[in-house]
């Protein structure tokens, strides 16, 4: 396990290595910069700005500089957005705005998405069963912001009970949350239910009900702890990408976020930002690809990690 | 025992399940009887399709959509089974009558430990039993299954365990709560032979350890003859025999159960000596011929056989056969019909 552990480890930092690599060049190819402007500027002062910000060297050395920068843990500053402030700063003052929507968003989409899983997989073919998966396909189709401007007409502008914009009140957190989760759970709903229907088949739930378990023992016990390992793979790097933020939900409902800063650091080609949160985000989402492989273990015990993860 | 010997255990009186495919009803089981005393075992003996799993599922509730008890019905200790509300169903299961399956491989949750299992079967009938009792009644149950370290077994999971001794785990959970029927649905048939013979040896001392009634259900003659105080031979939904395993063994009265016996390989057998098979194909369910259905296989098929199903014969107090070669005192009858 150890040794296992140790290798995950080495094997994430080189997939991060090649990440920010390859975003770094391609971020450079695009072109323009970060001072370009319609009001441009003198080519004096931008040959100073970019002597500045070591610009004006090659790629490569520039790469080379950056990483070694960041081994420091010195992740450079924004240029533009907000000028000269260190990117680490700024990721930790919007990232907890970010986690707290996406946290909701998280316990949202797997408290309710498994349950409806189950209970559709448990009622197969019933009533129940067609209007579940109804709900929840039409949940996989249809975009966030689609979700995010209905919630907001109908709830905000139209009934007026819930506030339409900001974070300042817990009922802020309503429609956000909602949009945010309301793809993953229904995602995680649908991945529950087939792989459910996999597992109520098994001669072991038949040993269960014979035993005389309760129709919910027999679901969540037996037939849910089978039926994870694929809404775990899911549900890991979704906690990622729902604790960053989404860029969408953030900018329909004007929350100071993480995703919406990303986006914008793209627009304005802030280099540091673009840079910063690519990492950060990355580093996330293999961390808890790491976390799901030890949870496969933890779920079921044949799964053995050392030799790849064979059963 | 003694005063239990005249009541019944468990009385099936014309049981009938269906099948509803698309394609039509398939009387799984079409009208069977028997009944079962206290400690008694009654080994049912059948090829595949002959409803005698479908029948046993029946009594324990887990008969699974499409199939349903159309009419017949199931008492045991004078309660009708196909009456009982949900709660008095999962009450009744793993409590009053347990029952253990063919493949013991999958029939043992993968991702919990044999003691979570095996405590599970306990806790759940009785919600007073502390767990601390709940893992030693559970290791005493191991240890009368054979299994010697108990302690280190409750901590492993199924896939550390060898086919058998799932099976021998199955069987502890089959009796932690000590019920008055075990019902054994091919128990040995997954096991290879020497595996085989061991299980049978552990449920016949387990019979005399615990006097409870087993209905033994297979598909080998062989199996049964050990084990088994009556013996109902079933094929095409339907028991074509029924006697103790002597009269079966012995006497063999119905055509089907001769052939059975005959296509058995035999210790003694020359060399060359080919077993006789059953000529045939078994009857096509979903559209059963008039009359008796072994009529098409049978050897002694006569005109009356395609027509009319046999009435049931009785060779003795414990003996009967549904064969129209039984019932006919003169040959004649059968001639004008």
């Amino acid at each position: 396990m150890a040794s296992y552990l140790v290798k995950r480890v080495l094997m994430a930092l080189l997939a991060l290595l090649i990440i920010t690599c390859v975003t770094f060049i391609i971020m450079n190819l695009v072109p323009g910069g970060p001072f370009m402007s319609e009001k441009a500027p003198s080519p004096e002062v931008l040959a100073a700005l970019e002597a500045k910000y070591g610009l004006n060297k090659p790629i490569g050395e520039q790469l080379i500089n950056y990483l070694k920068d960041v081994l420091r843990g010195d992740f450079g500053v924004s240029f533009r957005m907000q000028k000269n402030r260190p990117v680490i700063e700024i990721i930790q003052d919007l990232f907890p705005v970010s986690a707290r929507v996406g946290l909701f968003a998280v316990i949202n989409a797997v408290l309710i998405g498994i349950p409806i899983g189950c209970l559709a997989a448990y009622n197969r073919g019933k009533v129940l069963d067609s209007a579940l998966r109804v709900v929840m396909t039409i949940g996989i189709s249809i975009p966030s912001f689609v979700v995010a401007t209905l919630l907001l007409i109908l709830l905000s502008v139209n009934l007026k009970i819930l506030p339409g914009m900001g974070l300042t009140d817990w009922r802020n957190y309503i429609m956000p949350c909602f949009a945010l989760s309301f793809y993953p759970m229904c995602y995680i709903g649908r991945m529950t239910r087939s792989s459910m229907l996999d597992a109520i088949n098994a001669d072991y739930i038949r040993t269960a009900r014979a035993k005389g378990l309760s129709s919910g023992r027999i679901i969540f016990k037996h037939a849910l702890r089978n039926s994870l390992i694929p809404v775990v793979t899911y549900i890991g790097p979704m906690i990622a990408y729902l604790l960053t933020g989404g860029f969408v939900v953030e900018t329909v409902f004007s929350i100071p976020g993480l995703g919406r800063y990303f986006i914008q650091s793209i627009l304005n080609r802030d280099y540091p930002i673009i840079m910063g949160t690519t990492v950060f985000l990355a580093a996330f989402v293999i961390m808890m690809n790491l976390v799901v492989d030890i949870l496969y273990k933890v779920i079921d015990p044949r799964i053995n990690l050392s030799n790849g993860g064979e059963a | 025992m003694e005063e239990m010997a005249n009541k019944k255990l468990l009385k099936v009186n014309d049981l009938r399940v269906s099948f509803f495919t698309p394609a039509g009803e398939v009387k799984a089981v079409g009208g069977i009887s028997y009944d079962l005393n206290y400690g008694e075992v009654m080994g049912i003996v059948g090829e595949s399709g002959s409803g005698k799993s479908v029948e046993a599922y029946s009594i324990i509730g887990l008969l699974q959509s499409p199939g349903k008890v159309v009419g017949g019905s199931i008492e045991f200790e004078g309660e009708n089974v196909l009456e009982f509300s949900d709660q008095r169903m999962r009450s009744f299961r793993g409590n009053e009558v347990s029952m253990i399956f063919q493949n013991p491989m999958t029939c043992l949750n993968p991702v919990y430990t044999i003691g979570n299992q095996l405590m599970e079967a306990l806790t759940c009938h009785d919600k007073a039993v502390t767990k601390r009792d709940a893992y030693n009644r559970a290791r005493e149950m191991l240890e009368l299954v054979g299994i010697h370290d108990g302690d280190r077994r409750m901590k492993q999971y199924p896939h550390e365990l060898s086919g058998g001794m799932r099976q021998r785990v199955m069987i502890a959970m089959g009796l932690i709560c000590s019920p008055k029927l075990l019902i054994a649905d091919e128990p040995t048939t997954a096991l290879d032979v020497t595996i085989q013979a061991q299980i049978l040896e552990l449920m016949k001392d387990i019979r005399k350890k615990t006097h409870m009634a087993i209905i033994f259900i297979t598909h080998n003659l062989g199996v049964v003859a050990d084990i088994c105080d009556r013996i109902s031979v079933m094929y095409a939904g339907k028991i074509v025999e029924q006697g103790t395993a002597d009269e079966i063994f012995y006497n063999p009265s119905h055509p089907y159960t001769k052939g059975l016996l005959k296509s058995m390989p035999r210790v003694d057998a020359d060399e060359h000596e080919r077993l006789i098979p059953i000529e045939g194909t078994p009857v096509d369910m979903l559209n059963p011929p008039d009359g008796c259905p072994f009529g098409p296989r049978c050897e002694y098929c006569m005109k009356i056989c395609l027509k009319h199903n046999p009435p049931k014969a009785e060779l003795s107090a414990t003996h009967n056969a549904a064969c129209w070669l039984l019932t006919m005192p003169n040959k004649e009858e059968t001639e004008n019909d």
